[in-house]
């Protein structure tokens, strides 16, 4: 009966406070993202300006995101019927968005205006969410050569 | 020293290879940001403990990848490569490697 409860709590506690946080960060994510859309970001490593630019420098962004304790109560159940994780769809997105944005806020700090070569990491490092102790934890690293181009 | 992911330095010229670089560490958890990572396992959102945690073994690496550039003679690191991995719960392996050139 008491481990129903603690439960039923724990999953409340976490739906809300995890309802309210992921509508604040999407909302920050969106300012900030407006702020810094004139930095330019290219995958691509070939550019002609390449040639003229006097100064570049590497420029990393990352950022570690866990699930909240009702999402990762619903990624097990969805772990057992399969299906689209809807959960941990949005986590991963959140988290990539913030790395790509500290990523540009360190570039745009050192007066540069576009990023090349853009490499984008996602590594698992909590343990898998549907396992004992496993926290559902991921990294989220964003690197690239900042350059400066007029 | 020039430091970058591109497979040469923007508005300069290679003039000698000195092969590949690397560095590493390998970083387990703290009690303190573990125990507040743990409160953060039910809200959900951004470890911020973890996130300097890793920042802080990723400078590390880097700073080693350097030394090792510095002694060769090199003034720049082209291609450089992250990764990382989990070795045991609570313990990651953070890896950076590159080439280390002289450019002029």
């Amino acid at each position: 009966m008491f481990g129903y409860s603690t439960l039923a709590i724990l999953l409340a506690i976490g739906f809300i406070f995890g309802t309210v946080a992921e509508k604040k960060h999407l909302k920050e994510l969106r300012e900030k993202e407006n702020l810094l859309k004139g930095i330019l970001l290219s995958t691509s490593k070939k550019h002609s300006f390449l040639k003229d630019s006097q100064h570049s420098t590497l420029v990393t962004g990352h950022v570690v995101v866990a699930l909240d304790y009702f999402k990762r109560f619903v990624a097990s159940i969805v772990n057992l019927i399969g299906g689209r994780v809807f959960s941990f769809e949005s986590l991963v997105d959140r988290g990539r968005r913030e790395a790509i944005i500290r990523m540009k806020e360190d570039a745009h700090r050192n007066g540069f205006n576009s990023i090349v070569n853009v490499r984008i990491e996602t590594s698992n490092i909590g343990g898998s969410a549907g396992k004992k102790g496993g926290m559902g934890a991921i990294e989220v690293m964003a690197y690239g050569t900042a350059v400066k181009h007029s | 020293m020039i430091l970058t992911n591109l497979e040469s330095v923007p508005g300069k010229s290679i003039s000698t290879h000195f092969g590949l670089v690397s560095g590493s560490t390998i970083r387990a958890k703290h009690i303190g940001r573990d125990f507040m990572a743990g409160f953060k396992n039910i809200l959900g959102g951004e470890l911020k403990g973890y996130t300097e945690l890793l920042n802080e073994s990723r400078q590390e690496a880097v700073k080693r990848m350097i030394a090792q550039a510095n002694s060769l003679g090199a003034n720049a690191i082209i291609n450089i490569r992250f990764s990382t991995s989990s070795i045991t719960q609570g313990a990651a392996e953070l890896y950076v490697y590159g080439t280390a050139v002289s450019v002029s």
